[in-house]
């Protein structure tokens, strides 16, 4: 690093240092990080300020104008995504399963031009055992099941009748012995208790039906797209870590909608990001216009914990140090009878407790304190708060 | 076969179900049956409705036989002579009523050109799609139809003389219009709902023109000297009731001026207006806090000390008098008894209003306004011809409303106060605008209703030609005098001492949860804890067990119920309702203990 660029490492951000190295000419360096430096201090937040709660309005507000329509693409292929209100409490609410989880893939440089992209994206998709039968027929007297195979499907999709058996050996293994004969499967049913017989052979039936043959689980719907001047593929089911282990995915930049996903694939980090582009996509797409540095302060909050945190009464909020805090969002009963039976102490520091109390709040001019002497008074008096 | 039911009761089943209805059709528009009566044939489900019942919405229509209208212009002109009357037509099966069954099995005509021989019935009028209220809008079939709705909800709220027998009548909460006026542009129900016996408006020359921005965003300026003539004159009545009544034990209230030892005596003050009965004279000037009907009441509860006392028998003041802001004239006075034969005085009060800055005053096409500004009438702008308007309405109002029906009426209304005869603005049979514009062309003005007008202040000629006219005009019950309110001090709830809620009780005005947010993400801290101090208390904590401790007054002494005086006890300051809260907790078995350190 040059010289006079060192004595900032600490004062500035490590990206700043290196953008001032690579445009700045050598000789105006120090003047250009002087003057660099003097505007990021002017550029930063004041302490006091109340940041949070301006993050919230500055959300909020303009939340109140979102539709609560979902957005629908035009043309043959649907795929619908949920978006607009439903879609950001989603997200802040940190949900687990989410109503439309949604894959974008990206491929690598020879398969992403666009030939054979529609068998790639077959290999994606999850192919179930009920895709490849034409018919079932239950035959009672033997006790087995006779699935007749769909020939030409099956060649679409590379499979033949004994790479099916071997998909779905395993998980049959307990119930039924698997017998191919040509584009005919049987199942007979390992019998261990006759007297249930038929009902078993139904159930063996139905399960079957959902078995997994090909694919990636979860992902149920490809929609292979030209986006710029490549092709990429739309999922609809998201399953990031086993897409990952196909060597045509570009793991790069290869996204999913499903921000628990990222987190436990690609880490804490990337899920912070995840979150800060979702919640902006929404927002840009109702035409609205949120500062992104609000949407970052509430993935900052989401994700300090190292795992995400929801906007919630299970998450955020019962993190609050303050008993009277919590108790004044949702479930008051609980948090006070927990805190008394644990005995915990509320130091007051934040800024609902002190409402309540009617005390100045620790932000803007409630923060500062000055303490002064009294010439002829020896003990130390309050002056100011 | 088809199953018949009657009044949703099996009754039995009939072959051919065309054939049945068609009969008992018949029968009815011939008198053998009950005019009452309605069948419906229900295809789906195969079953015949017969109804004779009570409480089903029933609508006449012109009976209509093989693409001919059985009413023709005999039957009219019968009518029109006065010898036959509705029920004829009715007996005669001319007219029937049909219910919302039978309807499903006809083919209504909306006019008698477009008959064909499938109809069965043809409307009277077009007019009965509206009802009796928004029929009295003129030009309805030029309006939008929210604004349509709209207008018919305001002249439900407007003001009129609501009963001739008013001054005879203890109503509560009403209002009389003085001076109310048939308007100049009417509707046929203006006649058949009797209209004259109750009208709730008065015409008024209205230009549409803005001055001085007093009538921005559905606000109207007044002129002075129309108050002053008498326009949007009302008088509010009130009435004030109480009654004597019975308690066990014998006892009961009574009605007549307090003792000065009556408990909760007020001052002599406000008793001056009482005669001997204990009851306000009649029009006697009253302001607020005054007693109108003076009542006393015995004790609520006796304890055992009391009732041995002397003091036991003072009584309770609990007289009737005029709440905070209030004032008017007592009108009327009645004396009389209730059902349980208990004594009962209504005093009615009677308190004029003139209209002044907040009264609102509508059009009869959804087109509100609240007075902006009263200007004198010598500064109102004024035509050619020296006329001054009464209101002045803003052109904003009119390109986002579509009230168009709004701009017919007030050329309408000029051709009519010009000419001296009424126009019809039926809704869907109204003169035409064309029509209306050509005469006020003949009577020597503008066809497009406009003029020139010069400004009344400097009496400079304005540069546009000013849309000027009459139209009909409403003053709605909500006025200012009923709904001011503000509030710098006050009454304080019991529970919380935190402001009481609304006019009524004088309250403060909330400062909420998103208006406290505002405060903080301004960092105006201390300005917040300014604005929360309504509540604020002052108490003694030990700091030993860290409850709240009691301050002896007499002594000037601080102690602790737990710990006795040899702690130390400070005073610290927070709101009432955190005391509170920390009271809530102690009953739930919740040992809440402050902890106090210095702040700095």
């Amino acid at each position: 690093m040059h010289k006079d660029l060192e004595e900032y490492s600490g004062k500035l951000p490590l990206k700043l240092l290196q953008e001032i190295e690579e445009i700045c000419p050598a000789g105006k360096i120090k003047k250009v990080v002087k003057k660099v430096y003097d505007e990021y201090v002017i550029a930063q937040i004041d302490a006091g300020e109340a940041v949070g709660l301006i993050g919230a309005e500055s959300i909020g507000e303009p939340g109140t104008q979102m539709t609560l329509n979902t957005f629908h693409y035009a043309g043959v292929a649907e795929m619908n995504v949920t978006m607009g209100l439903p879609r950001i409490i989603e997200i802040l609410d940190g949900r687990k399963s989410i109503s439309t989880p949604q894959m974008e893939i990206f491929l690598n440089s020879p398969y992403n031009k666009g030939e054979g992209i529609r068998e790639l994206a077959m290999q994606i998709k999850e192919t179930k055992l009920n895709e490849l039968v034409l018919e079932y027929g239950l035959n009672i007297i033997d006790m087995k099941i006779e699935l007749k195979l769909n020939a030409p499907k099956m060649k679409e999709l590379e499979l033949t009748a004994s790479s099916v058996v071997k998909a779905i050996e395993k998980a049959l293994a307990n119930e039924a012995q698997i017998k191919n004969e040509g584009d005919m499967l049987t199942f007979k049913l390992k019998e261990k208790d006759d007297s249930k017989g038929l009902n078993a052979l139904y159930r063996l039936k139905e399960k079957s039906k959902e078995l997994y043959v090909k694919g990636i689980k979860g992902v149920s719907q490809v929609l292979p797209v030209k986006r710029k001047d490549e092709f990429i593929i739309i999922t609809a089911g998201s399953n990031l870590k086993k897409l990952f282990e196909l060597d045509f995915v570009d793991t790069t930049r290869t996204t999913t909608n499903d921000v628990h996903e990222i987190s436990e694939v690609l880490g804490i980090e990337a899920a912070r990001q995840a979150i800060i582009d979702e919640v902006f996509k929404v927002i840009e797409t109702q035409g609205l216009n949120v500062d992104i540095r609000h949407i970052m302060l509430v993935a900052d909050t989401m994700t300090v914990s190292g795992e995400i945190k929801g906007i919630t009464r299970y998450g955020v909020v019962s993190e609050k140090a303050s008993v009277l805090a919590r108790a004044s969002f949702e479930t008051p009963i609980k948090h006070v009878i927990n805190a008394a039976l644990k005995g915990e102490v509320d130091y007051l520091n934040s800024v609902v407790e002190n409402v309540m109390l009617n005390q100045t709040v620790p932000v803007g001019t409630g923060l500062p304190g000055l303490v002064s002497k009294k010439s002829n008074e020896k003990s130390v008096e309050k002056v100011n708060e | 076969m088809v199953e018949v039911y009657l009044n949703g009761r099996f009754v039995g089943d009939v072959e051919n179900a065309k054939e049945f209805t068609d009969r008992i059709k018949q029968d009815r528009r011939s008198g053998a049956l009950s005019s009452e009566v309605n069948v419906y044939f229900d295809g789906a489900l195969n079953q015949v409705q017969v109804e004779s019942s009570r409480g089903r919405c029933r609508r006449p229509l012109i009976v209509v036989r093989d693409g001919m209208p059985l009413l023709t212009d005999r039957h009219v002109k019968q009518l029109q002579k006065g010898e036959a009357s509705w029920s004829d037509l009715i007996a005669q099966g001319v007219v029937e009523f049909l219910d919302a069954g039978e309807e499903e099995n006809s083919l209504i005509a909306f006019s008698d050109q477009e008959i064909t021989p499938e109809h069965t019935h043809l409307e009277i009028s077009p007019l009965a799609m509206l009802g009796v209220v928004t029929s009295l809008i003129p030009y309805g079939d030029y309006i939008q139809s929210a604004r349509l709705i709209i207008g018919s909800r305001n002249l439900k709220q407007s003001l009129g003389m609501y009963a001739s027998n008013f001054s005879l009548r203890m109503d509560m909460d009403v209002n009389l219009l003085h001076y109310p006026q048939m308007p100049l542009v009417q509707t046929v129900m203006h006649e058949l709902s009797e209209y004259a016996a109750h009208p709730s408006g008065q015409n008024i020359v209205v230009a549409i023109l803005s001055y001085k921005g007093y009538n921005m965003e559905d606000a109207v300026i007044i002129n002075k000297g129309s108050i002053e003539r008498g326009f949007g004159r009302s008088t509010y009545f009130r009435p004030a009731v109480t009654e004597e009544l019975r308690y066990s034990g014998g006892l009961m209230d009574t009605i007549g001026t307090p003792d000065k030892d009556v408990k909760g005596y007020k001052s002599e003050r406000d008793y001056r207006l009482l005669e001997d009965d204990g009851i306000v004279h009649p029009e006697a000037v009253v302001k607020e806090e005054d007693v109108i009907i003076g009542k006393t009441s015995p004790p609520r509860f006796l304890s055992n000390l009391e009732e041995y006392s002397l003091a036991s028998n003072i009584r309770r003041e609990s007289s009737v008098s005029l709440r905070h802001g209030e004032e008017g004239v007592v009108d009327f006075i009645a004396i009389t008894e209730n059902e349980e034969g208990n004594k009962l005085v209504q005093v009615r009060l009677r308190d004029q209003r003139i209209p002044e800055i907040g009264d609102k005053f509508v059009s009869r096409h959804g087109q509100k306004g609240v007075v902006g500004l009263i200007v004198p009438e010598s500064d109102m702008p004024f035509t050619a011809s020296g006329v001054k308007p009464d209101l002045l309405f803003s052109p904003h109002g009119i390109p986002s409303r579509m009230t168009i029906s709004h701009l017919i009426e007030l050329i309408g209304g000029k051709t009519a106060a010009l000419s001296g005869r009424m126009i019809d603005g039926t809704t869907f049979s109204a003169e035409p605008e064309a029509a209306i514009r050509k005469e006020l062309c003949a009577l020597g003005f503008n066809e497009a209703g406009t003029e020139t007008m010069y400004n009344g202040v400097t009496g400079e000629v304005f540069e546009a030609k000013i849309y000027v006219g009459e139209m009909y005009y409403l003053k709605l019950k909500h006025m200012v005098a009923n709904k001011i309110h503000s509030r710098a001090r006050g009454p304080i709830q019991l529970l919380t001492r935190q402001p009481t809620e609304g006019r009524a009780k004088e309250g403060g005005l909330r400062l909420g949860e998103m208006e406290k947010d505002t405060f903080v993400a301004h960092g105006a801290s201390l300005l917040l804890k300014e604005r929360f101090d309504s509540d604020r208390t002052i108490v003694p904590v030990c700091e030993g067990c860290g409850v709240i401790a009691i301050y002896d007054t007499l002594k000037d002494k601080r102690y602790c119920p737990m710990c006795g005086e040899n702690v130390e006890i400070n005073d610290i300051e927070i709101s009432y309702a955190f005391k509170l809260i920390l009271d809530e907790f102690k009953s739930l078995g919740i040992y809440p203990k402050l902890q106090l350190k210095s702040k700095y």
